[in-house]
């Protein structure tokens, strides 16, 4: 069991305060491939941020492999995000005046890994992805689908336990999101990594064995 | 370290122009600090140590007037010196502080003739050998006045370098003076020596034996000062006792009260300095003030523009804080950035500042300004001196700091969900 979510509770505060989430009991194992559907609103992207230690919940338990994630500092976030979780999201978030291969290899420079050994590791994935031509390019530089696969290769390289992807097809046109869909679901099996897929598109929810629909702050399997 | 670098440089590039405007602020706080602690230097060197060179463990006494009745005398009285109150001081508990003793005989609307020229209004100075120890003369050609001088009150003198000039026709060969005779009066004096005088000091006077100014132009056994070196009394109190005991002695032999402070007039240039250094520290520091007062308005644009940037790049903070960042890392970026421009245009105002310095010194600092028959410069050796340098590096890291205090601790803050929303999405 990689995560598991016990009774979830997420209320955003203002004049009129929002309950989201309203009780999610979750479990995933280790390798998995699970895409998360639901209307905008359901609490889609709060369940996400959640997962991803980008937000904090009200009430209840997360687990993250075996580690309880409640009341950390913004240190032990950064930690655990930098080692155990990959980010892809719609808009790529790319660094602009970074080329690929500096994108690439960010995380690891967090991580305190050599100049040399980063860039190693980083042309690697970049050319696992097919994109070692694109090494020295800036994102402006690039189609959708390839800032999309630089953004794959960075959230791979530190070997994380789970990939969180939010929309990660949003931007891209049919063809390029087959393509990209592909491959993550492909690399997250050579890497044995868990993959998190949050979309609205039926086809992309297709690729995965399991789907979770949530409505309105809950889960209906 | 390299990538720090490198990510700073990075971002620098992308804002050349506005780097460029906000270093200039930094760098101009700096040219005025450099530029103000210069010139201040360079005054109080033209005006203040005009004494430079000189021993300064001397005081000198002077007779003056008694301010009380003693021993059957009124108060009023005049207590002249005499030159054997020199060999007082040597004697008893003085003589452990005193070290060399010189007295010296002042007289003054002397006319000099050299050849056709006519120099008015010269003041001789009758003294003894070691004088020129107790007042760090510098001779430049020939010698000081010896002990045969004295002994045979030879008719010689020992003339300032700017009467040596007048006499050379502003050449400065020296040694051609040497054994050329001057006319005081009906006699003849030989020239063996040329000492330097500073220009705006007022030891102008030309230096013959005391013997010879005593006993040929029939002056007494007075004498003007008594000039003496002292060793042991490092505090200002300690002066203060010594010179009482001074007074005591000589006040006693003079018949005047042992306590009376007016009787003698005691210069100790000692002190002086003491008092001088205690001005100059208050008002160097007056200078620095002045000059933090300018830098701070570049270090308020500094942290200005530092603020905006972050606000720029919060979008960007957000994806390395999603990535992994910590708040320690993303405020040490902002930090180092605003301290690499504080200290980069930094150095750039110092070394501004620095060539400001030695223009002033090829200008101003060369010329001066003619006060009532002395010469004035008004700027000697402006320059700061590798301390203040120093300290002002010191100023630039801490202020750099500062700057991005602000900055830094508001980017570790970023929260990467609402950076990654505020735009790109």
């Amino acid at each position: 069991m990689i995560i598991e979510l016990k009774n979830i509770h997420k209320t955003y505060g203002g004049a009129q305060p929002l309950h989201v989430l309203k009780g999610i009991d979750l479990s995933i194992d280790e390798g998995e491939f699970v895409t998360i559907r639901g209307a905008s609103g359901a609490g889609k992207s709060t369940l996400l941020n959640i997962l991803g230690i980008l937000d904090t919940y009200d009430e209840g338990e997360y687990w993250l492999a075996g580690n309880l994630i409640k009341g950390l500092s913004e240190r032990e976030a950064a930690h655990y995000r930098n080692r155990m979780i990959g980010f892809v999201f719609q808009s790529f978030n790319l660094i602009s005046f970074k080329t690929a291969v500096e994108n690439v290899e960010l995380p690891l420079y967090y991580q305190g890994v050599s100049h040399r050994r980063r860039r190693e590791l980083a042309m690697e994935y970049l050319d696992k992805l097919g994109l070692k031509e694109w090494a020295g390019h800036y994102p402006n530089e690039m189609s959708g689908g390839q800032k999309q696969r630089v953004a794959i290769a960075r959230a791979l390289i530190t070997h994380p336990n789970i990939i969180l992807a939010d929309e990660p097809t949003g931007a891209l046109d049919s063809v390029t999101s087959q393509e990209v869909m592909k491959l993550m679901k492909r690399l997250s099996v050579e890497e044995k990594v868990t993959l998190i897929v949050i979309t609205h598109d039926l086809h992309v929810a297709a690729e995965a064995p399991r789907c979770i629909h949530l409505r309105d702050g809950l889960i209906v399997e | 370290m390299k990538d720090i670098a490198l990510e700073i440089w990075s971002s620098l590039r992308r804002n050349k122009l506005r780097t460029c405007l906000t270093g200039f602020a930094v760098a101009w706080g700096i040219f005025m600090l450099i530029v103000l602690l210069g010139a201040g230097h360079g005054m109080f060197n033209a005006f203040i140590y005009s004494g430079e060179g000189f021993a300064s463990n001397v005081m000198t006494l002077f007779g003056s007037v008694t301010t009380k009745p003693y021993n059957g005398y009124n108060q009023g009285r005049h207590v002249p010196l005499m030159s054997d109150d020199a060999d007082l001081l040597k004697k008893g508990s003085l003589g452990d502080n005193v070290d060399e003793v010189s007295t010296r005989l002042n007289k003054g609307g002397f006319t000099l003739t050299y050849g056709q020229k006519h120099f008015n209004n010269i003041s001789l100075n009758g003294t003894f050998p070691g004088a020129e120890l107790i007042e760090s003369e510098e001779i430049l050609a020939g010698r000081f006045i010896n002990n045969l001088d004295i002994k045979h009150s030879r008719k010689v003198i020992v003339i300032t370098d700017l009467l040596a000039r007048k006499i050379l026709a502003d050449k400065r060969d020296y040694d051609r003076v040497i054994g050329e005779k001057l006319k005081i009066g009906d006699l003849m004096f030989t020239i063996v020596g040329v000492r330097k005088v500073e220009e705006n000091s007022n030891e102008h006077s030309e230096i013959v034996p005391y013997s010879t100014l005593k006993t040929i132009f029939k002056y007494g056994n007075e004498v003007d000062r008594i000039s003496f070196t002292f060793h042991g009394l490092p505090t200002a109190d300690d002066n203060e006792a010594f010179e009482k005991r001074v007074k005591a002695v000589l006040n006693t032999k003079h018949h005047a009260a042992p306590d009376d402070e007016g009787a003698l007039y005691i210069w100790n240039r000692f002190t002086q300095n003491q008092q001088i250094n205690k001005v100059t520290g208050i008002l160097e520091a007056a200078l620095w003030i002045l000059g933090l007062f300018t830098l701070m308005s570049g270090i308020v644009g500094v942290s200005n523009i530092m603020l905006i940037t972050v606000k720029e790049r919060t979008h960007e903070f957000g994806i390395r804080k999603a990535i992994g960042a910590t708040p320690w890392k993303m405020m040490r970026l902002v930090m180092s950035e605003s301290v690499v421009i504080t200290i980069f245009f930094g150095y750039i105002g110092m070394m501004l500042g620095l060539v400001a310095c030695e223009v002033m010194n090829a200008t101003v600092g060369q010329q001066s300004l003619n006060l009532f028959g002395d010469e004035i410069r008004l700027l000697k050796d402006p320059f700061v001196d590798i301390g203040t340098a120093i300290g002002a590096t010191v100023v630039l890291i801490v202020a750099g700091t500062i700057a991005g205090a602000i900055p830094a601790s508001k980017a570790a803050r970023v929260r990467p969900i609402e950076a990654l929303m505020s735009s790109g999405r």
